[in-house]
């Protein structure tokens, strides 16, 4: 599979599900077990997305300069930050800490 | 609708547009961020621009790249399949919004600006004509200013070099757990969120890159469709 290919099917299948919701049956999926399951798929991917993108490089788990960065991302985000100013703080801290020499 | 009404907007409509409007500025921002994160995972401009352009649904957008970042060409497999996991969640918006919007070609159009901020707005809105105006605007709002951003932040990625310089690997951590804060409210999605995040962790080292995260996608799916750590008020 080229880049290319993976980039066009992933966006595909996107835009069909977005097709999705307005030609289904909105009884399909307007149960409380649907609803339930498709708000915990997206808490669990993201969570999962979070960890592997903090601690994961490659099939290794690594503890570097990306940990503080996300530790302080989430005291911005208890304090109601904009998110663009949490990724931005989380990415200043990185580099900072990296620039620094006081962590990998 | 008449030409009368469409003259003068109520204190509600003009409250849609301005709700559309700021959300639709404060998340293009972002897009600065997913054009230099795709960049550094190793797509190109036109890659990047394309996934702006047709996924459109910022959540599967990063998943996607951050997949790619990991493991490569041969974890696109993965990588696809969390977009697409990512994007099930606009089914149910597609179900809320459908109802609001006529026949025609709004009809036909509708479903690509189908996303969070778009139905968020329009659901926040009481009358029929408020939520379809907060629907478009910020749809629309965002579709125009997340692919410029998009754009600018790819060709700022090009000429940055190593991303982790920049810090650019935090930010994607960060960006997703931005996403994922405003869904921690209940204790279900706490539960499930922190199970997922010790999952993917301790099967990173065995599995390829991105199979961790679908694995933990599953068991939130087994959770949701037992109600397992659920409230039993909830009905």
């Amino acid at each position: 599979m080229t880049l290319w290919t993976a980039v066009l099917a992933a966006s595909f299948l996107c835009v069909l599900l977005k097709a999705l919701g307005y030609a289904i049956p909105p009884r399909w999926f307007e149960t409380p077990r649907a609803e339930r399951s498709i708000d915990l798929l997206t808490v669990a991917l993201l969570a999962a997305l979070v960890a592997v993108q903090t601690l994961g490089v490659g099939q290794q788990i690594v503890v570097d300069a990306r940990v503080p960065a996300v530790i302080v991302a989430a005291g911005l985000l208890i304090l109601r930050a904009p998110f663009l100013v949490v990724v931005v703080a989380a990415a200043v801290v990185a580099a900072v800490l990296r620039a620094l020499g006081l962590a990998t | 609708m008449n030409a009368m009404d469409a003259a003068a907007f109520t204190a509600a409509e003009r409250r849609a547009w301005r709700e559309g409007v700021g959300v639709a500025l404060a998340t293009s921002a972002y897009g600065v961020s997913f054009g230099a994160l795709a960049v550094a995972s190793g797509l190109d401009v036109w890659q990047t621009g394309v996934l702006s352009l047709m996924m459109f649904t910022g959540g599967s957008q990063f998943a996607f790249v951050g997949v790619m970042a990991a493991g490569g060409l041969a974890a696109a497999p993965a990588a696809i399949a969390s977009a697409a996991l990512l994007g099930v969640r606009n089914v149910a918006y597609g179900l809320r919004i459908a109802p609001l919007i006529g026949r025609g070609w709004r009809r036909a159009v509708a479903p690509h600006f189908t996303i969070d901020e778009s139905t968020a707005v329009a659901l926040a809105q009481s009358e029929p004509r408020a939520r379809r105006i907060g629907f478009w605007v910020t749809g629309v709002g965002i579709y125009v200013g997340w692919n410029l951003s998009t754009l600018g932040g790819a060709l700022l990625g090009d000429v940055l070099g190593d991303p982790r310089a920049y810090g650019l690997d935090a930010a994607a951590a960060a960006a997703f757990l931005a996403l994922l804060w405003p869904r921690l409210r209940r204790r279900q999605a706490i539960a499930v969120g922190v199970a997922a995040a010790v999952l993917a962790s301790a099967l990173t080292p065995v599995m390829m890159p991105g199979v961790p995260v679908l694995v933990a996608a599953l068991v939130a799916i087994a959770v949701g469709w037992t109600n397992a750590f659920g409230a039993r008020s909830a009905t």
